[in-house]
Order: structure tokens, then C-alpha cells, then sequence
């Protein structure tokens, strides 16, 4: 038992129970769950993010510590690589868009293994990379998808992600039960095993699980319930759409009412939203914003180049030679010490020296 | 410095994707469609349909995969239905009988949901809306 997923568990499902429960009982927890907690947690969600994107701003970057991972510009007969060892920020930029729509860093996953025998060798190590893709990309699909909820007229690059992420029209078809109808978004189901898959990765490895905190479990968890909700609310406990989306257009539309109708478990499924935009800021998920904030990937390694000012560097007083022998000239030259400017009132001193 | 450039002009596009639906939706009602019933669906089963409203209105896509089910795979057109009345499993012919108003009552929900039913790939137009 590890209570670090324990209670990340049993907070998700506490939340469930209460905003089920509570979203029954009237129309007054009907407006805390459907109109207030999600205004407050968007302005959380924003507010917070913001403030913490200034900080970061805010900071130093003392040391230009770019991480290189291919051969840096040197000498014309030697082939750079030129973005994994970025030279000019054009470079940069093509690194960061790289590392941001394909995850490269990920990809280098490797893992030590000992062979028979006195063997050491690198596996390539795929799974978390390709799960990190399925999930993010998944999620950013399941979210532009939503938008049909937030816009009306739905503009027609949302209507197009509609049709391609109901591509495969899967259906199973039984003669007393049916799933297919409304059409399946794979995206959805893709979410939703890729955050299986994460969260089995977590409990299942030793060393990924004996590193994980349940900060790591709880946005998993509450992930997970905002894809289980949606999926029932689409496939399994239909729900009134018209009346969904005339909630949430009132929300964006500052004319906010609760229609009549609407199941307790769509609730859920906005307060779990809710919770996850107000948790965003101050959790692990701000790699959102953090990954173009990265040192290691942002900056160009061209210190052979140019010199990197640290902004620690305060004003130093620095006392020269030149003003040391300024200060000590005449007790220097009494005790018989060299000294590289010659005193100009003292030529006797001079003969004195060559005798 | 050019980086606090940057990271302002990040946070501006920041704003501006997360706030899209509302300066999409800016000074747009978007009022829930109202639904037609034509004269026909008012009068006949007494105005009600093969099932409750609300059971139609959230399920009736999984009623209409179930009829076509049992028509196209076991040959058999009699729904029942939970107060015992008969009807023939047909979209052209039962549904579409009442509801001759495609484009006030089937359209207006879908266009507002953004959903496109693949049922009028085949079951074009009920033929009597032109008449």
C-alpha cells in the first residue's frame, strides 16, 4: 500500500462523491458546481499562471548551461549539428518547436542494462515517449474538440477535428445494447488509456514509483475522472446536450443560467475541470508554461562565441598592480623590491642601484 | 531586454487562446434552439412520441442504431414499446412521418450541438416536405 497514490485516490474520489451528491440536492449547489467554482478557477488559471510565468521571467540566468547533444560550430571542415547544438537562435527556435510538438528529450530515454556477462548497454526505452505523446496530444484533441460547447457558430476547424476524430466510426452493436452512436471519438479513448498507461508506469517500476509523490498521482487521478465522466456522459448516461451546451455558452457569454435537466454527473464533470484549471498553477502541470522557460533548451550554445554576462556580476573594486606599486613604490624600492615604473624624482636612486 | 519582450508577448497569446470563447462569442446570443413540432406530431399517439421526451431527447440516436439493427441484421420491424404500443422500425416512415420538419426539428439541436448524423447519408429529406 503507498499512500502517496492512496490519497491522491481517495481525494479524487471524495470530490467525485461530494459534487455527485451535492449537485442532486438543488438548484443552489447547481450554481456553486455549473456558474461560480468555474469562473473562479479560470481566473485562478489565468491569474496564477501569469504570475508564475513573471517569476520565472523575473529570474537570473547566471550560467549559460545549455544542454548539447550533437557536435558544436567549430572549425569549417567539421560538420555541425545544428540543432541539437543550437549556434544562433534561429536554431533555438527550431529546437524548442522540435522539443515542444515531438517531446526529443523523451524520445533519449535510455535505460542501463547489464547483459550476460561483463556487458553494459543502452535500451532504448520508447513507451514513456510514445505514451506522453498519445496523452498530450489526445488531451489537446479532447480540448479543441470542446470547443463546440464554447462557440456558436462552431467554427469549421472544429467541425473538421469532429470528423477526423470520429474517423473510425467504431460501433458495437448488440440487439439490446448499442456503443457507437454518437459516433466515438478515438481521441477520448486514447486519453484515457494513456492515463492508465502513465499511471500504471508509476506503480509498476520500482524506480519510477519510489520517485513519485502524490503530486504526481493526483493529477493523474482527477485526469483520469474528467475522461471517465466525459466518456459515460457520451456513450453510457446520455446526457441533455443542448442543455450542456446552453450552460456553458452562458458561462462564455457573461449570461450564465442552469438549465433544467442536466444529470449530476455532468456537474462532476465541470467541477473536476474546475479543479484541475485552479490546481494548474501551482502544481507539476505548469510545464506548460515552464517548457519554453527551460535553460537548458532556450539558450544557444555559442559561449566560445560570446560571452555570457552573468547578472550577478556586481561592480567589483579590484585593486591593480599598477595601483599596488603606485601605493608601496618607495617602501618596495627601500626594501630592494623590483618595480616596473622607475620613480621620476629620484634619479639618485637610480645610480645608487646601478652600482 | 529582449527576453522580457518575449515573455510578454507570450503571456499576450497566453490571454488570448485561453479567453478565445469569449471574445469569439463578444456581444452573440446564443439562445437554445427552440423545436418545431409539425400539426401531425401534436395530434397523433395523443402527441407523444415512440418514447418519453426526455428519454428521446438524450437516447434517441441509440434507439435509431437499434432499429436499424434489428431491421438490416434480423429482419424484424415491430418496436414495442414500454407502454405496450407497436410501431414499424423505419426513420423514413415513422419518425420522419411526424416530424416532416427536418430542418426545425432534427437540424436546429445538430447544428447547435455541431453534430453531423451520418442517418441522412441515406434518408435523404422526407419526400413530403416537398410536396
Amino acid at each position: 500500500m503507498n499512500v502517496k497514490y492512496m490519497y491522491s485516490l481517495l481525494a479524487v474520489i471524495v470530490l467525485f462523491l461530494v459534487s455527485y451528491v451535492l449537485a442532486g440536492t438543488g438548484t443552489a449547489f447547481k450554481v456553486l458546481f455549473g456558474i461560480i467554482l468555474p469562473y473562479a478557477a479560470l481566473l485562478t488559471f489565468i491569474i496564477g499562471f501569469i504570475s508564475r510565468i513573471m517569476n520565472w521571467g523575473r529570474s537570473a540566468v547566471p550560467f549559460r548551461i545549455t544542454t548539447t547533444c550533437g557536435q558544436q560550430k567549430s572549425l569549417p571542415w567539421i560538420k555541425p549539428n545544428a540543432i541539437d547544438n543550437p549556434f544562433s537562435k534561429g536554431a533555438v527556435v527550431v529546437r524548442m518547436f522540435l522539443e515542444i510538438v515531438l517531446f526529443r528529450s523523451l524520445f533519449r530515454n535510455t535505460r542501463l542494462k547489464m547483459k550476460v556477462g561483463p556487458k553494459i548497454y543502452y535500451q532504448l526505452e520508447i513507451f514513456l515517449w510514445a505514451g506522453a505523446l498519445a496523452f498530450h496530444y489526445a488531451f489537446l484533441t479532447v480540448l479543441l474538440r470542446h470547443l463546440r460547447f464554447f462557440t456558436e457558430p462552431v467554427p469549421l476547424p472544429v467541425r473538421l477535428l469532429e470528423t477526423v476524430d470520429s474517423f473510425f466510426r467504431l460501433e458495437v452493436l448488440y440487439d439490446v445494447s448499442q456503443f457507437g452512436l454518437p459516433g466515438v471519438y478515438i481521441s477520448g479513448l486514447v486519453l484515457l488509456a494513456a492515463v492508465i498507461y502513465l499511471f500504471l508506469r508509476r506503480i509498476l517500476i520500482p524506480n519510477v514509483k519510489y520517485i513519485s509523490l502524490a503530486a504526481d498521482f493526483f493529477p493523474l487521478f482527477l485526469i483520469f475522472g474528467i475522461a471517465f465522466t466525459g466518456i459515460l456522459m457520451r456513450y453510457v448516461a446520455k446526457i441533455d446536450v443542448i442543455a450542456a451546451k446552453e450552460l456553458t455558452m452562458g458561462l462564455v457569454t457573461f449570461h450564465p443560467t442552469i438549465p433544467e435537466g442536466l444529470a449530476s454527473i455532468f456537474y462532476v464533470h465541470v467541477f473536476f475541470v474546475s479543479i484541475l484549471l485552479a490546481y494548474f498553477p501551482f502544481s507539476k502541470l505548469m510545464h506548460l508554461g515552464g517548457i519554453f522557460f527551460s535553460p537548458t533548451r532556450n539558450m544557444p550554445a555559442d559561449t566560445r562565441a560570446t560571452r555570457h554576462i552573468n547578472p550577478w556580476n556586481y561592480p567589483v573594486h579590484v585593486h591593480t598592480y599598477e595601483e599596488y606599486e603606485d601605493e608601496f613604490r618607495e617602501k618596495m624600492i627601500d626594501a630592494g623590491l623590483p618595480v616596473v615604473k622607475q620613480p621620476v624624482e629620484a634619479p639618485p636612486e637610480e645610480t645608487e642601484e646601478k652600482e | 531586454m529582449s527576453d522580457k519582450k518575449l515573455i510578454i508577448a507570450g503571456v499576450v497569446i497566453f490571454v488570448a487562446v485561453v479567453a478565445f470563447p469569449f471574445w469569439f462569442n463578444m456581444g452573440k446570443a446564443a439562445p437554445a434552439p427552440e423545436l418545431e413540432l409539425t400539426e401531425r406530431a401534436k395530434e397523433l399517439n395523443h402527441g407523444k412520441c415512440v418514447m418519453p421526451t426526455d428519454y428521446m431527447q438524450s437516447e434517441h440516436m441509440q434507439l435509431l442504431d437499434l432499429w436499424r439493427h434489428s431491421v438490416v441484421r434480423n429482419a424484424k420491424r415491430t418496436f414495442v414499446n414500454t407502454s405496450g404500443q407497436e410501431f414499424n422500425m423505419s426513420l423514413t416512415n415513422t419518425c420522419l412521418d411526424c416530424h416532416a420538419n427536418k430542418a426545425e426539428f432534427c437540424d436546429r439541436c445538430h447544428d447547435y450541438a455541431s453534430v453531423r448524423p451520418y442517418c441522412w447519408d441515406c434518408h435523404i429529406d422526407n419526400p413530403k416536405e416537398t410536396e
